[in-house]
C-alpha cells in the first residue's frame, strides 16, 4: 500500500492517492477546472494549457493535468494571475479559430463555445489571425468531415486514432504557425487508410471534426408522399439516445425512441435488432459449416479463425492494414445491410410496395455505417439498399428540431416485420454481444440445449478489457454435429482496434488458436461508437453496457433462433441459412486496400 | 550593484586534450560519490541554456536504481549564429567523449549518444572515428561504454531536451511535459543524464585539474570560464572563452565598434541590454549579486546605431514563429500575435497602447508555455519593447 498524499487546494488540505495529477484531486474534491486537451480515454497531452493552476512558491503556472500532486503541495486554482492566464489562452485560442458559431455543425455542442461563455469573452483585443491562413475543409469522406479553421490543435483526435484505434490516419504535420492536424502526405480523409469509424469525431472538442450530416435527405425523404420511408435503428442507439434528450447516461430509451420516430413521420419504424439475430443464423451457420469443413473434411482452403463481419470500421481496417486475412472474415454482410437489401426486397414484397418508392433510412451509432452503405457492393436488392445513414446524434438533432418533447413521449413499439428482437440482438451493441448470442445460438444448434451459463449470461466474453478469451467445451453433441464431440471452442473478443491488431498480430504470428473472434472497431462496442453522443467516455461507457445487458435480460426471448420473425423469414422468403437466397442477399465480398 | 571582472581571457576548453587517456583512466579510478562531490562542489552550471547545476543532475541519475540509463551529449547547436560546440567537437573531441565515459561510470550507464545538429553532417566521419579510436582505449582498460551518433532534423525545438528524446526515439519533436525529469526518466523512459557539448569539455577541465582551480574562475553562482559566440556590428566577430562575471561594459569596450547601442546577450531567448545599462550588467547565471542573466549558449550580439531595433524584434518574432513546435497554445498562437501586432503597431492600424497588451500576453506565455521556448520569448520581447518604443511605433 503506498501512502496517502496530503495537498492543499485553495486553503483546504486533501488526502489522495499518490500519482494523482492536480487535476484529477481537484475534480475529486469537486473543484472544476476548465480542460480542453484532456480525455479520460486518452494520455495527457498538456498542450492547450488552459488547466493551468498555481503552486505556491513556484512562479510559473502548473498545467493541472499534466502535474503530478506532491506531499505538501499547495495549489491555487482561482487567483487572478490564474483567470487571466486561461482567459488570455482561450482568446488566443479564438484568434486562430474559425469562430462564426451560428454556421457551425457544433454549435451549443463545443468545448471551446462553453469556455468562451464561462470566461465571458465579450471582446477580442487580438487580431484575427484566420484571413492570414489558407484552412481547408475536407468533405470527400462520406463519413467525416474535416475543417481546420475550427481545429483548436488539442491532438485529441491524433491520439485517439493512434492510441484507441493504433490507425494513425491522423498526425500533426509541419510546426510552428503551419502546425496542423493532417493526414498521409496531407490527402483527404477518403483516400487514407481511416476507417471512418469517427471516433476522432466523438473526441473531438470543437467542430473540426464533424460526421457528414444527411439530416436535410431524411427530412426530405420523410416529407415526399410519394415516398414509404422506412427506419432501422441499432441496438447500441436507443442507450445513448437519452443523453442527448437530458436523460443520465445509461438509461434506455427504446419506446420513446420509437414513439419519436413516429413522430417524425417515418411510415415504419423497425428494428436493426431483427437483422441481428438473422446475423446469427447466417454467421453461426457459417462458423458452424467452416469448422465441418476444416475438422472433417480438412479442407485446407478453409480460413480459421472466423472473424465477425458487423462492424464497418473494422472490415476497412483489416482490408487495409491485414488484407491477406480477408478470407477469415464472415461473409455476412452487417446487420444494417442485410436489413437494406430485405427492405427492398422482402419488405417490400410483403408489404406489396414498389422497392423503387422505398427510402430505407438507418440510425447507428456509427459513422463507418455511412461509408459502408455508400460501397458499391452494397445493391444486392437491386437498389441501394440502404439510402440514408444517420448517426445517434443526428437523429437527436432531428428530434429536437421536430419540437418533440421526447421526455413526455408514450413509449411505442416498433412496427412489425423486422421490427422483432430477442435479447442477443440487443447486446450486438456491447463489445462481445455478437459472440455471446452466437454462442448462445450454435451451441444449442449443435448440442440441442441451452449454452452451459447460469440465465444465457455468457460472463467471459462481458466486460472492458480490451481482448477477452473464451472457450466452451462441445459435450454430447446432436448426431449430425458428432465431429465436434469433445471440441474445445476458443473465442477471443476485442474492441478498439488498437486490440483488434493484438488479436490479429496473435493470429500472425500464429500465437493464437482461435477459431472465432469478434472485432469492434470502438472502445466499448457500438455503445461507444463514432456516432454516439459526445461526450463518450470510460464512465458513460459502462453505464450503458449496464443499460444493454438490463435490456437483454428484460426480453422475453434471448436466442437469436427463437425469434418469431427470423423463423418466419426462412419459412417463407429465405429457405434456410446460408441458403441461395440468403448468398444473394445477406452475404458480401470484400476489398484488399492499401496500407497508405 | 554587481560584482563584476574586468574582461578576463581564458584558454582551458580548447588547451590540447593529449592527455584524455590518462585523465580517463585515472578519473574511473576514483570513487564515485568523491566524483559527484567534486562536480557540485565546482558549482559547475550547464552551459546548453537552463543552467542547472550538473554535478547535481549526475547525483540524481547516479541514485536510480534502474538498469538501463543513458548520457547523451547534446550537439543540437541550433541557436542562429553560435558555433561553439561545433568547434570543441571538432578541436577536442576526446574531453567530451571522456567526459561522457565520466558520466557513464558515475550513473551506471553503458550507452552514450550524441545527437548533432543535422546540418553538421560534415562531422560525423570524422567524429566517429574519433569515437572508434576512443571506443577502443575504453575496451583496452576493460571499461564497458559505448557511443553513438544520432543525427538531428533540422528543427530548433528539438535542443530542448524532451523534444530530443522524442526525436530519437522517432516521434515528433515535441517538448514532454515536466516532471518526469530526464534524470528520472528520460530517453526511452530511462534515466537520462544529457548535457550540453560544452559543459561536458568543462567537467573534463574539472576532473583535469580539480574542482577549485575552476570553482576560483567567475564570480558568485557564475563559476568558470564560458565560450562567447560575438557577432553584429563588431571587428572582431569569433568565439572566445571568457571568465563569467564580466560587466557588459567592460565586453563592449573589448568587442564594440565604438557605436554599439545594445547589445542582445543569450541569442533570441535572451535580454536585449540597451547601452545605458552596459556598466550595470554583469554577464553570468542569474543570482542575486548579477544584474542580468546569461542564458542560453553564449550568444552576444553587438548592435550599432544603424540598427533598427524594431526589425531585430521582428526577426526574433519570426525565428519563434516557426521553430515554436506549435503543440502549445501560448506559444503557438502567441508567438503569431506578437509578429502581427507589432506590425499593426507600427503600421498605425493598432495603437501604441497595444504593446502593453502584448507586453501582458509575454507574461501570460512565460507563465503558461509548456517549454523554454515559448516560456522566453518575453525575455527578447520585453526587453527590447521597454527600451526601444518609440522605435516600435515610429
Ligand atoms: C528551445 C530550446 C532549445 C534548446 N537547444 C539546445 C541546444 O541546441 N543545445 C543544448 O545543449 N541545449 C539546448 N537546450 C537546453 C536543453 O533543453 C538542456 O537544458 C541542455 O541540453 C542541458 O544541458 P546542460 O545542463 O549541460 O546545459 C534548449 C532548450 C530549449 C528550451
Ligand atoms: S512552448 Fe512552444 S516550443 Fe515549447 S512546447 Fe509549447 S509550442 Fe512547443
Amino acid at each position: 500500500m503506498s501512502k496517502k498524499i496530503n495537498i492543499t487546494i485553495n486553503g483546504v488540505v486533501y488526502e489522495v492517492e499518490p500519482g494523482l495529477t492536480i487535476l484529477e484531486a481537484a475534480q475529486n474534491a469537486g473543484i472544476n477546472i476548465p480542460t480542453l486537451c484532456y480525455h479520460k480515454d486518452l494520455c495527457v497531452a498538456g498542450n492547450c494549457r488552459v488547466c493551468v493552476v498555481e503552486i505556491a512558491g513556484q512562479k510559473r503556472l502548473a498545467a493541472s493535468c499534466a502535474t503530478p500532486c506532491q506531499e505538501n503541495m499547495e495549489v491555487l486554482t482561482n487567483t487572478l494571475k490564474v483567470r487571466n492566464s486561461r482567459k488570455h489562452i482561450i482568446e488566443l485560442l479564438l484568434s486562430e479559430h474559425n469562430a462564426d458559431c451560428t454556421k457551425c455543425y457544433k454549435n451549443g455542442n463545443c468545448e471551446l463555445q462553453e469556455l468562451a461563455a464561462e470566461y465571458k469573452i465579450m471582446s477580442q483585443d487580438l487580431i484575427d489571425l484566420v484571413p492570414y491562413k489558407d484552412y481547408t475543409i475536407d468533405m470527400f469522406s462520406p463519413s467525416i468531415i474535416k475543417d481546420d479553421s475550427r481545429c483548436i490543435r488539442c491532438q485529441r483526435c491524433v491520439r485517439t486514432c493512434a492510441e484507441l484505434q493504433g490507425v494513425n490516419a491522423l498526425t500533426v504535420a509541419y510546426k510552428g504557425d503551419k502546425m496542423k492536424i493532417s493526414t498521409f502526405f496531407e490527402n483527404s480523409m477518403n483516400d487514407v487508410v481511416c476507417t471512418t469509424c469517427g471516433q476522432c469525431v466523438n473526441h473531438c472538442p470543437t467542430g473540426a471534426l464533424i460526421e457528414k450530416n444527411y439530416i436535410e435527405d431524411a427530412w426530405e425523404a420523410i416529407s415526399d408522399p410519394e415516398k414509404h420511408v422506412i427506419v432501422q435503428t441499432a441496438p447500441a442507439v436507443r442507450v445513448g439516445l437519452g443523453e442527448e434528450m437530458g436523460f443520465e447516461p445509461g438509461e434506455s430509451v427504446t419506446g420513446k425512441m420509437v414513439a419519436a420516430l413516429k413522430n417524425l413521420g417515418f411510415d415504419s419504424v423497425l428494428d436493426t435488432d431483427f437483422t441481428a439475430d438473422l446475423t446469427i443464423m447466417e454467421e453461426g451457420t457459417e462458423l458452424l459449416t467452416r469448422l465441418k469443413k476444416a475438422l472433417v473434411d480438412k479442407d485446407i482452403n478453409i480460413k480459421l479463425p472466423m472473424a465477425t463481419s458487423c462492424s464497418p470500421g473494422w472490415i476497412k481496417y483489416i482490408e487495409h492494414m491485414y488484407p491477406e486475412y480477408l478470407g477469415n472474415l464472415s461473409t455476412c454482410k452487417s446487420p444494417q445491410q442485410m436489413f437494406g437489401a430485405l427492405a427492398k426486397t422482402y419488405y417490400a414484397k410483403a408489404r406489396k410496395l414498389d422497392p423503387d418508392k422505398i427510402v430505407s433510412v438507418s440510425v447507428m451509432p456509427c459513422t463507418a455505417k455511412k461509408f459502408e452503405a455508400n460501397r458499391p457492393e452494397m445493391h444486392d436488392s437491386g437498389y441501394r439498399d440502404v439510402d440514408i445513414v444517420l448517426t445517434t446524434r443526428e437523429l437527436a438533432i432531428m428530434i429536437k428540431q421536430a419540437g418533440i418533447d421526447f421526455r413526455k413521449l408514450p413509449e411505442k413499439k416498433f412496427d412489425r416485420l423486422m421490427g422483432d428482437s430477442s435479447g442477443a440482438a440487443v447486446i450486438f451493441g456491447a463489445t462481445g454481444g455478437v459472440m455471446e448470442a452466437a454462442l448462445r445460438t450454435a451451441y444449442e444448434i449443435v448440442t440441442g440445449r441451452e449454452v452451459p451459463f447460469d440465465n444465457l449470461d455468457i460472463l467471459p466474453v462481458r466486460g472492458l478489457e480490451g481482448v477477452r478469451e473464451a472457450s466452451i467445451k462441445i459435450e454430447k453433441p446432436l448426431e449430425n454435429w458428432a465431429f465436434l464431440d469433445g471440441v474445445e471452442l476458443k473465442c477471443a473478443v476485442a474492441h478498439g482496434l488498437v486490440n483488434a491488431k493484438k488479436v490479429m498480430d496473435a493470429v500472425k504470428e500464429k500465437k493464437a488458436d482461435y477459431h472465432f473472434i469478434e472485432i469492434m472497431a470502438c472502445p466499448g462496442g457500438c455503445l461507444g461508437g463514432g456516432g454516439q453522443p459526445i461526450p463518450t467516455n470510460p464512465e458513460i461507457r459502462e453505464k450503458r453496457t449496464k443499460a444493454i445487458y438490463e435490456e437483454d435480460k428484460n426480453l422475453s426471448i434471448r436466442k437469436s433462433h427463437e425469434n418469431p420473425e427470423v423463423i418466419k423469414i426462412y419459412k417463407d422468403f429465405l429457405g434456410e441459412p446460408l441458403g441461395k437466397k440468403s448468398h444473394e442477399l445477406l452475404h458480401t465480398k470484400y476489398v484488399a486496400r492499401n496500407r497508405y | 550593484m554587481a560584482t563584476t571582472y574586468n574582461l578576463k581571457r581564458a584558454d582551458f576548453i580548447f588547451r590540447n586534450e593529449n592527455d584524455w587517456e590518462k585523465i580517463l583512466n585515472r578519473t574511473l579510478q576514483r570513487d564515485k560519490t568523491e566524483l559527484i562531490n567534486e562536480l557540485i562542489s565546482s558549482e559547475l552550471k550547464g552551459r546548453g541554456g537552463a543552467g542547472f547545476p550538473t554535478g547535481l543532475k549526475w547525483k540524481l541519475a547516479s541514485e536510480s536504481k534502474v538498469q538501463e540509463k543513458f548520457i547523451i551529449c547534446n550537439a543540437d547547436e541550433g541557436e542562429p549564429g553560435t558555433f561553439k560546440d561545433r568547434e570543441i567537437l571538432t578541436k577536442v573531441p576526446f574531453k567530451v567523449l571522456s567526459s561522457m565515459a565520466i558520466c557513464a561510470y558515475i550513473i551506471g550507464a553503458k550507452q552514450g549518444i550524441i545527437y548533432l545538429r543535422g546540418e553538421y553532417r560534415f562531422l560525423k566521419p570524422d567524429l566517429e572515428k574519433t569515437i572508434s579510436e576512443f571506443e577502443y582505449y575504453c575496451n583496452e582498460i576493460n571499461f564497458d561504454f559505448k557511443i553513438k551518433i544520432f543525427m538531428g532534423s533540422g528543427a530548433y525545438i528539438c535542443g530542448e531536451e524532451t523534444a530530443l528524446f522524442e526525436s530519437m526515439e522517432g516521434k515528433r519533436g515535441e517538448p514532454r511535459n515536466k516532471p518526469p525529469f530526464p534524470t528520472n526518466a528520460g530517453y526511452m523512459d530511462k534515466p537520462t543524464v544529457i548535457n550540453n557539448v560544452e559543459t561536458l569539455a568543462h567537467t573534463f577541465t574539472i576532473f583535469k585539474y580539480g574542482a577549485t582551480k575552476f570553482y576560483d574562475l567567475g564570480v558568485q553562482f557564475s563559476r568558470g570560464t564560458k565560450l562567447f559566440s560575438v557577432s553584429g556590428d563588431t571587428p572582431k566577430p569569433g568565439i572566445y572563452e571568457l571568465e563569467l562575471g564580466m560587466s557588459l561594459q567592460d565586453f563592449v569596450d573589448e568587442f564594440g565598434d565604438g557605436d554599439t547601442k545594445a547589445v542582445q546577450v543569450g541569442g533570441a531567448s535572451g535580454f536585449l541590454v540597451p547601452r545605458k545599462r552596459f556598466g550595470e550588467t554583469a554577464i553570468g547565471f542569474r543570482g542575486k549579486l548579477t544584474g542580468i542573466s546569461l542564458p542560453t549558449g553564449g550568444s552576444m550580439m553587438l548592435f550599432n546605431s544603424s540598427r533598427s531595433m524594431f526589425n531585430v524584434l521582428d526577426n526574433y518574432l519570426e525565428f519563434f514563429r516557426e521553430e515554436s513546435c506549435g503543440q502549445c497554445t501560448p506559444c503557438r498562437v502567441g508567438c503569431q500575435q506578437l509578429l502581427i501586432g507589432i506590425k499593426a503597431v507600427k503600421q498605425g492600424s493598432k495603437p501604441a497602447s497595444y504593446l502593453d497588451k502584448l507586453l501582458k500576453l509575454t507574461e501570460t506565455m512565460q507563465y503558461t508555455a509548456k517549454c523554454g521556448l515559448g516560456q522566453s520569448v518575453a525575455n527578447s520581447f520585453s526587453s527590447i519593447v521597454e527600451n526601444f518604443r518609440e522605435e516600435m511605433i515610429y
